[in-house]
């Protein structure tokens, strides 16, 4: 059903049609609703889920975010493809 | 924080009646169940579902008994889908139908837990008290996925099931399920009046363990397992429900509005109904609701304790339930005064060839007045 490599540079991630990332107006807060899971990402993972869309793959989101921060893309790199790893791992992105 | 306004909760359990086609005898509904007279109508459930989005609940729990049994489920799940709650249908699955399954979706639920007794046919049937059980489940699962919607298998564990959980975890995943909860029966009413027939043992908690370390690191982004321990082998109290009042409302088949499905429990406290008072202003000033929120309400040895806004001094219910104080620490923590309550019910369940007394509505009236620890 899913792929099950690892992510890399050219993986295209997107949210399942059971997961929500949405702001909460309640919270003035941005969350995620998975089944039996409430995620509330700090404001870095918001705007690497931002950019997650089903067509954009992980080395287009890290150009993006050092376009954004300013900052290297390898030490983005770093930062995001174990974060969006560990998502995959808990199903709450999908390749 | 006593004088604050709490933090709107996260979640609601909408129980929508106790009828069920099961008779599974760890069920977590109360001994005394309601009839379906006693149930709130539709126009009250939508009111309710209306209260908790403005309230600011951001998942609903369509619950029961078996929420299937209600003509009115598709009507309720798409009045929450438009309330933007995330729709949660907790499900035997006996009664769901292809064209009962695409109209849930359709009306926007986004997942299913689907509750599977065992990975043995006739033991899950026995368990449930209902010939052809399991073989309804699979079909169940096959119908939620065909309507394109998310699956998770729910188990209980206890003492005849846990040693094939490695078969349950496969059946899981041949069944289309994305995650699997495994969770270890609760001993709360009929719970704890079939505990001493539930409670495994440390060999077969231990291997069940391994079996799901083993399990996750094979099946990383195919399944996700859920595993939750029993509290009665452990040294440390969960944080029940993330404290009381604090993250989750339950609503009763009949209205009554519950930080827990099983406060209802505990002596001296009146719940209040969702006929009454809205849901914010019983979240908000409800007597019953502020009773045990926060630490204020706590002694010794969780009043001093670096630990007390991680656990929120454990379970309300079960320390009334094994002390007879539902203030006290919950008997879990190794800290606790009575943490030997545990050690006894283990002693009793392995010396125990007990029976299980099957859920239903014939004698539960009768049984609320056992004794918290005459657990057989």
């Amino acid at each position: 059903m899913s792929d099950s490599s690892p992510v890399d540079g050219g993986s295209i991630l997107r949210f399942p049609p059971h997961v929500k990332f949405r702001f909460d107006e309640t919270r003035q807060a941005w969350i995620v609703l998975a089944p039996e899971r409430l995620l509330l990402p700090d404001d870095t993972a918001v705007e690497v889920l931002k950019l997650v869309d089903g067509g954009r793959d992980v080395d287009r989101i890290v150009d993006a975010l050092a376009a954004t921060f300013d900052a290297p893309r390898e030490e983005i790199a770093e930062d995001v493809i174990p974060m969006l790893q560990d998502l995959v791992d808990k199903q709450v992105l999908r390749k | 924080m006593s004088g604050d306004t709490p933090a709107p909760p996260l979640a609601l359990l909408a129980e929508l009646t106790h009828r069920c086609p099961l008779h599974c005898p760890y069920c977590s509904n109360p001994l005394a169940l309601d009839r379906a007279g006693a149930e709130l109508d539709t126009a009250a459930w939508r009111r309710v579902l209306g209260e908790a989005a403005a309230l600011g609940v951001l998942q609903v729990h369509f619950s029961g008994g078996e929420p299937l049994a209600r003509r009115d489920l598709v009507e309720l799940v798409g009045h929450a889908a438009r309330l933007g709650l995330y729709g949660n249908l907790i499900t035997s699955g006996i009664g769901l139908t292809a064209s009962r399954a695409a109209a849930l979706a359709a009306a926007g639920l986004e997942h299913v837990q689907l509750s599977l007794q065992d990975s043995d046919d006739a033991a899950g049937d026995d368990i449930a008290g209902r010939p052809g059980a399991q073989r309804d489940k699979r079909d169940a699962a096959a119908l939620v996925r065909e309507a394109g919607l998310a699956l998770t298998v729910n188990t209980v564990l206890h003492r005849r099931n846990i040693e094939r959980l490695a078969a349950i975890i496969d059946l899981a995943v041949g069944l289309g399920a994305e995650r699997l909860e495994a969770a270890h029966a609760q001993y709360y009413g009929w719970g704890l009046r079939n505990r001493a027939a539930l409670l495994p043992s440390r060999a077969q908690l231990d291997a069940a363990t391994a079996v799901v370390a083993a399990a996750r690191e094979r099946l990383a982004g195919r399944l996700v397992i859920d595993y939750v321990l029993p509290d009665y082998h452990a040294r440390r109290p969960k944080a029940c429900m993330g404290g009381w009042g604090r993250r989750f409302l339950n609503i009763t088949p009949s209205g009554n509005v519950l930080p827990c499905h099983a406060a209802e429990t505990l002596p001296g406290l009146r719940f209040p109904n969702v006929g009454e008072a809205s849901l914010a202003a019983i979240w908000r000033d409800d007597p019953a609701f502020a009773r045990f929120r926060g630490t204020d309400w706590m002694s010794e040895p969780c009043r001093s304790c670096e630990r007390r806004e991680i656990d929120w001094g454990g379970c309300r219910c079960q320390a009334f339930a094994l002390t007879g104080d539902a203030s006290r620490a919950d008997p879990a923590c190794h800290l606790s005064p009575d943490h030997d309550a545990m050690a006894l019910a283990r002693q009793e369940a392995g010396e125990s060839a007990a029976e299980f007394v099957y859920r239903g509505y014939h004698s539960g009236a009768a049984r609320r007045a056992i004794s918290p620890l005459a657990g057989s």
